[in-house]
């Protein structure tokens, strides 16, 4: 059925880039900004997030009919909190170093409100098909996000890429860049350009609109 | 005595929470808009603070010796039921704050600043009284940051800016530049 897939894909491109969880919905924000100094970083950060999002939602959409209304908060956050769980052991083990650098920031995936935001608004609604489409397209549209970010305060900040050096030896990096205020200052900037696509849009919309009317 | 203090300036300025380690950002930028409502939010997370600070110590000491891996599903469970706890209670007590509060009241479970709090008191091994004085610190820390956010918003408010830059855009660049004066505080205890 045509019309199914076209829902599916609906759904996914909505969290990717319509409703991205943190240019447009602003959420996450917490471990988005602090670990995406580099963008191995933001990588290793964005996988994890994926897994656990995607995961509880499935969870949480499976067993929606078993949740009582009072403690489905709680309740999603304990799901929560196991897939994190499992995350950071699984990372401890796999990859020690990039686990030393994430450091405290990994268990606090757990209190990352885009997570339980989805779970809340969109998994204990809906199908579980539905469910882990939406879970991957938000988890793709914040992974987007924190590569992003961490590339350009990298970049700025380093005057690398992926570790690997871009300018050479004479180039005076940001340091500003890859110290907190610099992650304010880029995610700020950032905004403002989506703001500015938002109102380049709403302005030829506008215009179309107009001319649609003159030539009825 | 010196080591207690120098914990406590560090978790209130040096490593402000907010502005250091990004971690409480949703109230800070969700809550800043009046200068009334924050200060009543963070008194109110100094207090759940204060609890987890309390209640985590107390649980790393006496059982999760004996099961580490229950130690973030343990936490969380800590922090949401004292937030409950003290939603009753305000609910109670001054409903007006309780609608001013709004959504944000239920989302001091998921202020990570909290759960930062308790993860980072056990990675570095703080036995009671230097817990509690982390989390003071933090909380203070983190209510100076909302208040200044808030009184910076209030003013900006009547100001005239462009529209492509009003709301999270500009209130994200206030914040950084906040953040850079607060690194200017990471020489204060240098020679100690």
């Amino acid at each position: 059925m045509p019309k199914k897939r076209d829902d599916a894909y609906q759904e996914y491109i909505k969290g990717l880039w319509r409703d991205n969880p943190v240019f447009v919905q602003v959420l996450g924000m917490c471990p988005m900004l602090a670990v995406t100094n580099s963008a191995v970083n933001a990588l290793a950060m964005g996988g994890a997030t994926f897994f656990v999002l995607v995961a509880s939602s499935f969870l949480v959409s499976s067993l929606k009919n078993w949740i009582p209304k009072q403690v489905r908060i709680s309740t999603y956050i304990i799901i929560i909190a196991t897939f994190v769980t499992v995350t950071d052991f699984t990372l401890q083990a796999m990859a020690p170093v990039i686990h030393k650098e994430l450091g405290a920031f990994i268990p606090l995936i757990v209190a990352n409100c885009m997570i339980l935001g989805r779970q809340e608004a969109f998994a204990a609604k809906n199908t579980v098909r539905l469910a882990v489409i939406d879970a991957l397209g938000m988890a793709s549209g914040f992974f987007l996000a924190l590569f992003v970010l961490g590339s350009v305060r990298e970049v700025l900040g380093d005057g690398a890429f992926l570790g690997m050096s871009l300018f050479g030896p004479n180039f005076e990096p940001w340091i500003i860049m890859i110290l907190p205020p610099g992650g304010f200052l880029t995610l700020g900037l950032i905004l403002l350009f989506f703001n500015w696509l938002k109102e380049r849009k709403d302005r030829l919309v506008d215009r179309l609109d107009g001319m649609e009317a003159e030539g009825l | 005595m010196n080591e207690l203090i120098w914990i406590f300036v560090s978790a209130l300025l040096i490593n402000n929470f907010v502005l250091a380690y990004f971690l409480g950002l949703c109230p800070f930028l969700g809550v800043s808009g009046r200068l009334q409502t924050s200060f009543r939010l963070g008194l109110a997370t100094i207090f759940v603070m204060l609890i987890t600070a309390l209640c985590s110590w107390f649980l790393n000491t006496y059982i999760l010796v004996h099961a580490p891996y229950l130690r973030l599903i343990s936490f969380i469970v800590v922090i949401a039921s004292t937030v409950q706890f003290i939603e009753m209670v305000i609910k109670k007590l001054s409903p007006g704050l309780f609608r001013a509060l709004g959504i944000f009241l239920p989302l001091i479970t998921t202020n990570c600043a909290i759960l930062g709090l308790a993860i980072f008191a056990t990675n570095r091994g703080y036995g009671f009284v230097e817990g509690m004085i982390y989390a003071l610190g933090a909380g203070l820390g983190f209510t100076l940051a909302l208040v200044l956010m808030a009184g910076l918003r209030e003013e900006t408010e009547m100001a005239e800016v462009p529209r492509l830059i009003k709301g999270t855009a500009m209130n994200l660049i206030i914040a950084g530049i906040l953040s850079m004066a607060f690194t200017g505080f990471a020489g204060l205890f240098s020679a100690a």
